[in-house]
């Protein structure tokens, strides 16, 4: 097999907030019947999380589960354990109508860490991220400047950022130019 | 700018992350209809000033349709809803009537 290589090959921009591309990580697209429990039981069997409910992501370590739209979820797991997950969620959805992909290296993962790591990305997406709006564990697909982009957030201080491989390059840069610029004091926090 | 809530997902879009998708509740008549309602389904559209129903697409989002019931001269919202139905739901039209008594749009009233 070839080597593989994540988009930034974990590329660091260091500072008060600090832009850190992950590197490798097991990304699959589920789209089906959200309701499903078929489903349901094979996302908590592969990534050991419940479904999320509308709006909200729920991520520990590697493994996670992002809620996408109605009928999708993102399904994240370790990237070597990638085609284990998705031989199970096959294996267990069988004959449902459904349909999952490993999308792994389709996709680049940015951790924004920091003090205001919240005026980053607010800075770029237009998104009410005031922290009444905002919360720890919720997710949002947008866009950050001019790329489709989606990201929540994992605690107070980190968020975890998901873009097409093609455009890290250029959220990377998104991002460390945000930071870098420094916080813009408009939450209350600050 | 125009902010819009997106019964799919439920998040308050701006509209920069939907892309308009055209006029709402077009009616497309099937085999053995005439040419001047084809005509109609193609090319005839709606130019209010006022009360507007549109299809608008999620597009950065969740990727949905649906659609929404606005004021084409104040950018006013008075609501959005299923792209799955055939004439606006009645909370809709009663938004509508609070704000625009007397309202008129197509057959909707």
């Amino acid at each position: 097999m070839s080597n593989a290589v994540s988009a930034l090959q974990a590329r660091v921009a260091p500072g008060e907030v600090t832009i850190r591309e992950d590197g490798l990580r097991g990304m699959i697209i589920l789209r089906g019947d959200l309701g499903s429990k078929k489903l349901r039981n094979v996302c908590k069997a592969v990534t050991g999380v419940a479904v999320s409910a509308q709006g909200q992501a729920d991520v520990t370590g590697d493994n996670g589960l992002c809620w996408m739209s109605p009928d999708e979820l993102l399904v994240l797991v370790p990237y070597a354990e990638v085609a284990q997950a998705l031989a199970a969620i096959d294996k267990a959805l069988s004959g449902e109508h459904y349909l999952a992909e490993n999308v792994s290296d389709a996709r680049a993962l940015i951790h924004v860490e920091g003090v205001f790591a919240r005026e980053v990305i607010a800075k770029l997406a237009p998104v009410d991220l005031h922290p009444d709006s905002f919360k720890p564990g919720d997710f949002r697909r947008t866009r950050l400047a001019q790329a489709a982009a989606a990201f929540w957030m994992r605690d107070e201080d980190t968020f975890e950022v998901i873009c097409f491989r093609s455009v890290a390059e250029y959220v990377f840069g998104l991002l460390a130019q945000s930071a870098e610029e420094g916080p813009v004091g408009y939450f209350a926090k600050l | 700018m125009l902010t819009l809530h997106c019964p799919c997902c439920g998040v308050n879009a701006d509209e920069t992350d939907l892309h308009a998708g055209g006029e709402a509740h077009l009616k497309r008549y099937g085999p053995g209809s005439s040419d001047a309602q084809f005509e109609e389904y193609l090319f005839m559209r709606e130019n209010p000033k006022g009360v507007h129903f549109e299809r608008w697409r999620h597009v950065y989002g969740c990727g949905k349709w649906f659609l929404a019931a606005r004021c084409t001269n104040t950018l006013e919202v008075f609501g959005t809803y299923s792209a799955q139905t055939l004439e606006p739901p009645q909370d809709i039209k009663d938004a509508i009537s609070a704000k625009r008594p007397g309202w008129v749009w197509r057959e909707f009233k």
